[in-house]
């Protein structure tokens, strides 16, 4: 049996990262590997392409049906979608009341306790909430679980600034456990020069951009569908480049603790390739009326 | 009132279901049976470890109880860090009469009470960077303990804080074992699962430290599993064990070591006492090192024989007349109790209520002296316990799970026990009805109750409750006559 490996998908919210994972995941399973996902997030989005449904029975809400964790059973919580992959969702409270983070710890101690890392198993992914908002949601990469991790990321400043505020956290668990950044996984906004970019980016914070995903429309017809691209049309350019993130990840051996820059530094690089403007510092604190009046002197 | 029939206990618990609410009746007759010993299982009639129903009084502690409380406390040379806000850490403290040989703050450490004393700013920022420095206090002020404990209070499964990390670390920098136990008070309905959460504990972070490194010991080393040495119970447990040839490597974790912790693999046999919090452990180190385990009972002289003589059929011949020579020994003693008891306690009925152990274990204890037990239940008992439960009780015998105080005090009214034997929670209100009582989780400052030794002590406990002149003096409420309204003269 193969070492199985953990890895997790971070990245700024919105960014794609549930989309990626599983289409990701299902590129991995038609090319014969056993895979899980294991979704983190109270939205519970992280299974439906895979297991064409709105959306799966979580763990913490079975929990709190049956009266605790306690009483669930594995079969309960786990399900197989396309390619044999199996599917689960932490699950969690509604915006704005109890504990989000409490249930990804709970389902992830559940899933060990049960034994869902069984032995033929080669991958689990863990697709975890836009940012990491307290500890719960670094559950994912303590040690023993997740030794890998993709931040996905694209050409906008938000989604870099995001990318860079994960490399520091990975920094303070990759000091503490042998938790490592794998790459940056690039998905496509068609901003200008975001290849460029996002390269400049990695090569700053000490890793790769380990592929560069284009915009395809594809992706939104396959999941109107609730589907992967690889399962609706297998045929698709971008089936292809789903596939070779796949191989690329498959065969990944940089795995690194970042560098993460320093704010200045960040802004230097999104002023080079001209996504924020030059900071005039002599406009700072001063009123319309100022302004108007040294236009005026001027 | 006489011993209910069957019918009369089914009556009686139906009448009290009777005030509850449709689903909280529902809920509740589950937890209630009549004993019928025929029963190969107690699954069909009685369901166990479920979470309380909201709105009653239940006497259960939480998941960090059963870890600090129960299992870790007693080990004498573990610094517990109760890691989280100081109130579970302080009225936790000291309250268990765990007896231990050493020198507090010295060498022993039960007494003391360690606290990451956690504020508003641990909170939002994370307690990680706090522990570490408490673990190097602790370190600094008492260079001679062995090991440190991490018990988990709610916040910390909350925040998510990785206390392994921080264990793995600071161990390494001391090079002591510190352990990281996630019993948050929230997981789990019961105690129970807190015992459960620091036996995986020891599993994980301890048993195996002297793996390949454990000389082969004799053939007749043994280990106490269970046994909390609540006023020496263990001690008294102990030296009839030696005194039969055994040599006993360990104590779980009455007055107990890291190293005894570490030493148990090298044992031919488990004993468990208390099954409940301990059974977790010795079914591992059956698994891992092929160690039988054995359930014991040391309560009562009948209970001590057959448990005498069920370890010693583990064991050669040495042993096994060990085990006689022992029991010889000690009848005679045993003897004199029962024949200077038991015309005092003959026919008097007892109804129990404790944790996970005790409502079936003493059972026979008390049958030494000629009593009875027509009730028992437990608070964070599960289905197995039961089924051992139905066999050591008489037919018809009430059994309640997680009795609510309600249940308690109304059952009490209608049987109208001699005694009732509980803790610390039921003990006031049955005093004030009128009810001779005894807590049956700290021996009420009394003790040991374990071994031949104990049984002495149990036997006189119960005398001078269940005959002391003091209940004489007043009337329970539904023993005065009506009072007859005053005639108001014209």
């Amino acid at each position: 049996m193969a070492k199985l490996r953990q890895a997790a998908i971070y990245g700024k919210g919105g960014i794609g990262k549930s989309t990626t994972t599983q289409n990701l995941v299902a590129a991995l399973a038609e090319a014969g590997q056993k895979v899980m996902i294991v979704g983190c997030d109270p939205k519970a989005d992280s299974t439906r392409l895979i297991l064409h449904s709105k959306a799966q029975n979580t763990v913490m809400h079975l929990a709190a049906e049956a009266g605790s964790v306690e009483d669930l059973e594995l079969e309960d919580v786990l399900a197989v979608g396309y390619g044999g992959i199996k599917c689960v969702e932490s699950g969690g409270p509604e915006p704005g009341v109890g504990c989000a983070g409490r249930g990804v710890i709970t389902a992830i101690n559940f899933l060990e306790e049960e034994g869902a890392y069984d032995e033929d198993l080669n991958f689990v992914f863990y697709d975890v909430l836009g940012d990491v908002v307290c500890g719960g949601f670094a559950m994912p990469i303590r040690e023993n679980k997740a030794q890998e991790i993709y931040i996905v990321v694209s050409g906008e400043m938000m989604a870099m600034y995001a990318a860079n505020n994960i490399a520091k956290g990975i920094v303070k668990y990759a000091n503490s456990g042998s938790v490592r950044l794998a790459g940056l996984i690039c998905n496509s906004r068609k901003t200008d020069r975001e290849d460029e970019l996002i390269e400049a980016l990695a090569a700053k914070l000490g890793t790769q951009m380990i592929h560069f995903v284009p915009r395809d429309n594809v992706v939104q017809h396959a999941e109107i569908r609730r589907m992967t691209v690889i399962e609706y049309d297998p045929t698709a350019q971008q089936a292809d480049e789903y596939r070779a993130l796949a191989r690329k990840i498959v065969d990944n051996k940089k795995f690194v603790i970042p560098t993460p820059l320093e704010m200045e530094e960040l802004e230097e690089l999104l002023m080079e390739f001209g996504i924020m403007d030059v900071e005039d510092t002599s406009i700072i604190g001063k009123t319309a009326a100022e302004l108007a009046a040294e236009a005026v002197a001027a | 009132m006489g011993l209910l029939n069957r019918e009369e206990a089914e009556a009686l618990i139906q009448e009290v279901l009777e005030v509850y609410p449709e689903k909280a009746k529902k809920d509740r007759a589950k937890h209630l049976m009549v004993n019928d010993k025929q029963l190969e299982s107690a699954k069909k009639c009685i369901t166990s470890n479920r979470k309380s129903v909201p709105g009653v009084m239940t006497q259960r502690g939480c998941a960090y109880a059963g870890a600090k409380g129960v299992v870790w406390g007693p080990f004498k040379d573990i610094i517990d860090i109760s890691h989280g806000p100081i109130g579970c850490g302080q009225y936790s403290r000291g309250g268990r009469r765990n007896y231990y040989s050493g020198i507090a703050g010295v060498d022993s450490f039960c007494d003391l009470m360690f606290s990451s004393d956690f504020q508003e700013k641990d909170i939002v920022f994370g307690g990680d960077k706090k522990l570490a420095k408490l673990i190097d206090e602790v370190e600094s002020l008492f260079p001679l303990s062995k090991a440190i404990s991490v018990q988990s209070e709610c916040p910390i499964g909350l925040i998510g804080d990785d206390i392994e990390a921080v264990a793995k670390k600071k161990a390494a920098e001391i090079g002591k074992t510190i352990v990281p136990v996630r019993c948050e008070g929230f997981r789990g309905v019961s105690q129970s699962l807190g015992h459960h959460i620091s036996n995986d504990a020891i599993r994980d972070w301890v048993i195996s430290n002297r793996d390949g490194k454990l000389d082969a010991g004799t053939p007749y080393d043994v280990a106490i599993l269970g046994d909390y040495n609540i006023g020496g119970d263990a001690w008294a447990s102990r030296i009839l064990l030696e005194e039969m040839g055994l040599n006993v490597v360990a104590q779980w974790s009455g007055d107990g070591t890291i190293a005894e912790i570490e030493n148990t693999p090298k044992a031919k046999l488990n004993l468990l006492h208390c099954y409940r919090s301990m059974n977790y452990i010795a079914r591992h180190m059956e698994e891992k090192y092929g160690i039988p385990w054995l359930e014991y009972n040391f309560f009562g002289p009948t209970k001590i024989a057959e448990s005498l003589r069920e370890i010693a059929s583990h064991f050669d011949d040495t042993i096994k007349e060990g085990a006689e020579r022992v029991i010889a020994k000690y009848q005679p003693a045993m003897d004199a109790i029962i024949a200077k008891f038991k015309p005092r306690l003959q026919g008097k009925k007892v109804m129990l209520y404790v944790g996970g152990l005790r409502p079936r274990h003493t059972v026979g204890a008390y049958e030494d002296l000629g009593m009875e037990v027509v009730g028992a239940g437990y608070e964070f008992a599960h289905n197995d316990d039961y089924d051992r439960t139905i066999k050591e009780l008489k037919d018809a015998t009430l059994i309640y799970d997680d009795a609510t105080g309600y249940e308690l005090e109304e059952f009490v009214r209608q049987v109208k026990p001699d005694l009732v034997g509980s803790g610390i929670k039921e003990k006031y209100a049955f005093h004030k009805m009128g009810v001779p009582f005894r807590q049956m989780h700290s021996w009420d400052y009394s003790g040991p109750y374990h071994g031949y030794d104990g049984f002495a002590v149990f036997a006189r406990d119960m005398d001078m409750t269940v005959n002391n002149p003091c209940w004489s003096m007043f009337k329970a409420p539904w023993q005065k006559p009506a009072e007859q309204p005053e005639v108001q003269a014209a």
